[in-house]
């Protein structure tokens, strides 16, 4: 039952199904987010938590796939997805605090497994946590509190695979005390794009740092993201910028849940 | 199709330094920031101009419908042709298609040909093939009278002198012209205006692309700003019309869907100054359309893949590429640069010269969503890398990239394993600030030339969760 349909214009539009406290949940942490970033997936865990919203961590969950997808090593990424789909088969929602991860697994699943629709069934059952906050169940105040100067970062995919354009802001500007600054050249790529960042590192960084000026010219604390692994990218090069390295790189469900 | 397709146009080494030119900001600025522009506008012509959604709708059905018949098409546009006094003539690659015109230039006498802008002439290299014979070729686009001035290729579909600010124009027409230097366009201009105008009276054959042909009618159309392609082709007794095979359609009555959708994601015009159909000769005049294939019928044998053929040549792709502005067109190796020379040109030149293309990208899609035919680019890159790694020979295919993967997947597949190999890479960012420069190699090289390994504090989620949460729903498949 593909519960999710993809009407084709741009920016895309998609259509959920209504989300019933008695549907069977589970969260995705992306490998990345699992290991280098845990403190993101927890706060998502204490967000869901508070709204009553039911989840587990299938253990044998471990990638998406789309690193050997994106390379062109597609049959083992066949290998991966598979595992993927055999975990959360059980799922009728499977959350994931990652734009990137979420467009694996709803539109590029499809490319992998073309005619197998009890994989790519799974897949289209992945959302995206802002997504699933503002328009599955309609929420954008969590009444978090978080004083500091923020901008927003929104990965490509997000933005243009799964249409993520205002459901960050939404629930940013409803955080109390907390000031949203819009980010110049938004809709620019960070330049990260996985292993482009290290096939091409000289191309990744330049537009990596013209990303980095744009989010220093907002006089921002803080950049926050749907998506880690930007923010990896991102963090990286502010970090190593003595100007900039004050400026700290934050998922957004660590913003949204301060309080 | 052994010798490489790849090839420098005299005056620059692109062969060797092309892949390099790939992997370096080696763009011109003023590539960035022109190809930049003409994406703002066209950001801005979008808000203004809510039908243009479905425009594209129509402007995608319409190439479909014709790439999928374009046996059809093709066969009853030739027909139509000849009904009306044009010569058809089909080339299956550059060299038959160069061949073929070199005998019409000789069966007319031609000493002097004036050239209107013509991508499909830039893949032959016929300007070169024209020298060879003696035959003298003048291009008369603005854009591609500077190129040819300077030595180079163009660099982006629609301007073709993009990476060239004013300054440097007036500096090589200083140089080659004799002309006193000036940076002031409308001056330029006129220059270049001067310099043509006797070309054009006194060339004895016109060559001119092809922007969209029209099964029903047999007649076609060619669009342009400058009024030279209307001079070349009309001035002097000969015409010959270059086409790619796929820019037939079936009929002139979706000319307009294309007239909306072109202009305005190339330039930012509603319509371009001077749009001419082409009906047959003027008595006494001849008219020829070249029909050239040059690898396009490998596209066309996947049906995924023929999407690339709707392509009408706008350039929007490359303006909103961040790729391309940073290492501007000759990057790419051929005629077709940014995203759709990405997807292009590894079909047209094989995998082994280009198969490296379709991995510089970050895969951002902006160009999916400005594509005026709706090409789906982004998804033709991963399906391009998808061909890549499995073609003997292309730059993707290693044995480092496989065992790469390989290890990937052989740690994907079990959690436990994951859990332990993702361990040893955890251990590992702790240690990587103390790794001596030369010892940063491969990915973790590539990494660190800029970027902060990132350090992961306290346990990985998977093992907060076993400690702090339970699995309250199903786990039955464990
Ligand atoms: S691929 Fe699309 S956007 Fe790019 S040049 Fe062709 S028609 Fe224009």
């Amino acid at each position: 039952m593909p519960m999710i349909q993809r009407i084709q214009s741009a920016p895309p539009v998609w259509k959920y199904p209504e989300y019933r406290p008695t549907d069977k949940t589970a969260i995705f942490v992306p490998c990345y987010i699992d290991q280098f970033y845990p403190h993101a997936a927890v706060s998502m865990v204490e967000i869901l938590d508070r709204l009553g919203v039911r989840i587990d961590f299938p253990s044998g969950q471990t990638c998406c796939g789309q690193p050997a997808f994106n390379s062109g090593a597609w049959d083992e990424a066949r290998k991966v997805v598979r595992v993927f789909a055999k975990t959360f088969a059980d799922y009728d929602w499977i959350i994931c605090p990652s734009g990137s991860c979420t467009a694996m697994c709803r539109v590029f699943f499809e490319h992998l497994f073309p005619d197998d629709p009890e994989i790519t069934g799974v897949g289209k059952r992945v959302v995206e946590l802002t997504e699933f906050l503002v328009n599955v169940l309609g929420v954008t105040e969590l009444g978090a509190r978080f004083p500091q100067k923020v901008t927003l970062h929104i990965g490509c995919h997000g933005r243009r695979e799964l249409g993520i354009t205002d459901q960050p802001v939404k629930l940013l500007k409803n955080v109390r005390d907390l000031e949203y600054i819009e980010l110049p050249h938004m809709e620019d790529c960070c330049g990260f794009g996985g292993t482009f960042s290290v096939k091409f590192p000289n191309l990744s960084l330049d537009m990596g740092r013209a990303k980095c000026e744009n989010i220093a010219s907002t006089g921002a604390s803080v950049v926050a993201s749907i998506d880690t692994s930007c923010l990896m990218h991102i963090g990286g090069i502010l970090q190593l910028d003595p100007q900039k390295k004050k400026i700290r790189p934050m998922h957004i469900a660590e913003i949204l849940n301060c309080r | 199709m052994s010798e490489s397709k790849l090839h420098p146009q005299e005056g620059f080494p692109f062969q060797k330094k092309e892949m390099h030119d790939l992997c370096v900001c080696g763009g011109s600025p003023a590539t960035a920031a022109s190809a930049r522009r003409s994406n703002d506008a066209y950001t801005k012509m979008l808000e203004r101009t809510p039908e243009f959604q479905q425009w594209r709708e129509n402007a995608h059905a319409v190439k479909r419908f014709a790439v999928q018949h374009l046996d059809q098409l093709l066969v009853q546009f030739e027909q139509n042709l000849q009904k009306k006094g044009i010569e058809v003539l089909w080339a299956a690659d550059a060299e038959e298609a160069n061949r073929l015109v070199l005998e019409i230039a000789k069966k007319h006498d031609v000493k002097k040909v004036v050239k209107s802008k013509s991508l499909v002439s830039e893949e032959l290299q016929l300007n070169k093939a024209f020298r060879a014979n003696g035959i003298e070729s003048v291009e008369t686009d603005l854009g591609e009278f500077i190129i040819q001035l300077a030595g180079q290729r163009p660099t982006h579909v629609v301007i073709p002198a993009l990476h060239l600010t004013a300054e440097q124009i007036g500096r090589l027409f200083e140089e080659k012209l004799g002309e006193k230097f000036t940076a002031v366009h409308e001056e330029l201009t006129a220059i270049a205006r001067k310099h043509l105008r006797n070309h054009f009276l006194t060339a004895d054959m016109g060559v001119s692309g092809i922007n969209f042909g029209f099964a029903d009618t047999g007649s076609f159309t060619v669009i342009e700003n400058e009024g030279n392609a209307g001079l070349s082709t009309s001035t002097p007794p000969v015409h010959v019309a270059l086409m790619g095979i796929e820019k037939v359609i079936p009929s002139v009555r979706y000319l307009p869907y294309f007239l909306s959708v072109l202009p305005r994601s190339a330039t930012d015009q509603k319509l371009t100054t001077y749009t001419h159909i082409f009906h047959g000769p003027a008595p006494g005049r001849k008219m020829y359309v070249v029909l050239i294939d040059n690898g396009r019928t490998n596209v066309l044998e996947d049906p995924f893949t023929q999407n690339t053929l709707y392509c009408i040549r706008c350039g929007a792709c490359m303006n909103s590429c961040p790729v391309y502005h940073r290492v501007g067109g000759w990057a790419y190796g051929w005629i077709y640069p940014g995203p759709i020379g990405a997807v292009l040109n590894p079909h047209l030149c094989g995998m082994k010269d280009a198969g490296k293309l379709p991995f510089a990208s970050s895969l951002c899609e902006k160009c999916a969503h400005v594509c005026p035919v709706k090409i789906n680019l982004p998804e033709q890159l991963v399906h391009l890398r998808n061909i890549s790694a499995r073609t003997p020979g292309s730059p993707a295919d290693s044995v480092y990239q496989k065992l790469l993967w390989r290890t990937w997947s052989f740690m994907n597949v079990r959690a436990g394993r994951f859990a332990f190999f993702m361990g040893l890479i955890r251990l590992g960012t702790r240690f990587a600030r103390f790794v001596p420069k030369p010892l940063r190699i491969l990915e973790f090289g590539a990494w660190t030339k800029g970027r902060a390994v990132p350090t992961p504090k306290g346990q990985a989620f998977r093992n907060w969760w076993k400690k702090n949460r339970k699995n309250t729903q199903s786990e039955s498949k464990k």
